[in-house]
């Protein structure tokens, strides 16, 4: 296949070029891209690089976290400011990957691939495009199937108040790394004993990385305890459509969703002896 | 069809290619500057044959785009010995029947390489991490694991062995 390359100045040209070719796609860090190539995808004959470096700055802006979309696993898990986030940012592939891998770069990737932007979903992810509109993450990945010309500059999460806020857990055959077969993200901040502004996310259980509102509904209000986490497990089917791959089966994830979730709560709520 | 000058530091030398665009750079490597030691063996970032070390970072040399190295440092196992004399990972690896098929094995030296130089003193759970992402075949890893613990335990992955 014969590919032309275009560098562009900074983002809103590359859109543009985007925009006026059909057959022209963003590269980033290069391990989505870059394998189509290696496979001879012939559905893209260009690809579209920026030098800009806003995308690879991480700058604190009060409680909230605004990372470059160009800022790599393992950028990520150097800059002290953005520890929180070092367990998803270490899940994603081995060394090599994770040098190359960009924060951006993980929005695109097909499920069940993705486990990042699980946690920048329960992280209330927004991202700012190109041409300077922000969405919700949770949107944005609803139509980017069929989206070959946005491209995200920025993503900004809400900092936890605390370390044991925030939760991630990748379940995956393979140890250390594998697959995920799922993936889930919590944000379970607390007031006075009792759970507010809860947001949970599931990754590999749906097409995208998606929100589990019934199991913030579950949550919110209540004090995690045993009673509440059986609460939210029990709805934990309602906002998932679990696919089957190579990895695993529809029918197993929805038969083992309950269980991972389970745990993940019941390390969040300090017993971990369990109930 | 578009050739994009580049200039690299392969190995401590200066080497000049054209390259077309969107080609990687293991393609670079074997067919362009004859670099075999990169291996390719699934061109999609899984199995780790093609690992190289660019710019003191490990990276896929497969999912890399060639013409985004320009000015860079880049070292493959051809550099690391020093003719007939091998680099006390390659010593440590046979010692401890770390390969036998081999396909995986110069991927597995450049990442236990940039392990020891960036670390000369890894845990176990180390060494697990840094070859995480990749795969062998027929060892079982534990040699490979074994190997790379043992030449740090003799002071890390400078020193080359007799």
């Amino acid at each position: 296949m014969s590919i032309t390359s275009v560098i562009c100045p900074s983002a809103s040209d590359a859109a543009r070029v985007l925009a006026s070719n059909n057959r022209a796609r963003f590269f980033g860090g290069g391990t989505l891209l870059m394998r189509s190539i290696n496979e001879g995808d012939q559905s893209f004959d260009t690809i579209v690089r920026i030098n800009d470096p806003i995308m690879m700055q991480i700058q604190n802006a009060g409680r909230q976290l605004i990372i470059g979309a160009g800022v790599t696993m393992s950028g990520l898990l150097s800059n002290r400011d953005a520890q929180f986030l070092a367990s998803a940012a270490r899940s994603v592939g081995g060394p090599a990957i994770r040098n190359m891998a960009t924060v951006g770069g993980n929005l695109f990737a097909p499920s069940p691939y993705g486990d990042f932007t699980t946690a920048l979903i329960a992280l209330d992810g927004i991202a700012t495009l190109a041409d300077g509109s922000t969405v919700p993450l949770a949107d944005f990945l609803l139509k980017r199937k069929n989206d070959h010309t946005s491209i995200v500059t920025q993503i900004s999460v809400n900092r936890p108040n605390s370390a044991d806020e925030f939760h991630f857990l990748k379940v995956s055959r393979v140890k250390p790394k594998g697959i995920a077969v799922m993936t889930f993200a919590a944000c379970l901040p607390r007031q006075g004993g009792r759970l507010q502004n809860v947001r949970v996310a599931a990754g590999a259980m749906a097409p995208t990385p998606v929100r589990m509102v019934s199991v913030e509904q579950a949550l919110e209000g209540q004090g995690l305890d045993a009673g509440t986490i059986e609460a939210a497990v029990g709805v934990v089917s309602h906002d998932l459509a679990a696919p089957t791959d190579a990895i695993a089966t529809s029918w197993y994830r929805a038969e083992v969703a309950p269980v991972h979730l389970r745990r993940l709560l019941i390390g969040a709520s300090g017993h971990t002896g369990g109930y | 069809m578009t050739k994009v000058p580049v200039q690299i530091t392969l190995n401590g030398k200066e080497r000049s290619v054209f390259v077309e665009a969107g080609q990687n750079l293991l393609d670079t490597l074997r067919r362009s500057l004859g670099d075999l030691t990169p291996k390719y063996g699934c061109g999609q970032g899984t199995c780790g044959c093609c690992s190289v070390v660019i710019d003191g970072q490990i990276r896929l040399s497969c999912l890399t785009l060639a013409e985004s190295v320009d000015g860079s440092v880049i070292e493959t196992v051809a550099g690391i010995g020093d003719g007939a004399q091998l680099h006390a990972l390659q010593t440590a690896f046979i010692t401890h029947f770390a390969a036998q098929c081999g396909f995986c094995t110069t991927g597995m030296l450049m990442s236990a390489k940039n392990l020891l130089d960036n670390n000369p003193s890894p845990t176990r759970e180390d060494v697990v991490e840094a070859i995480s992402g990749n795969i062998c075949r027929c060892t079982g890893y534990e040699a490979i694991i074994n190997a790379i613990l043992d030449v740090a335990a003799q002071g890390g992955s400078g020193r080359q062995l007799s």
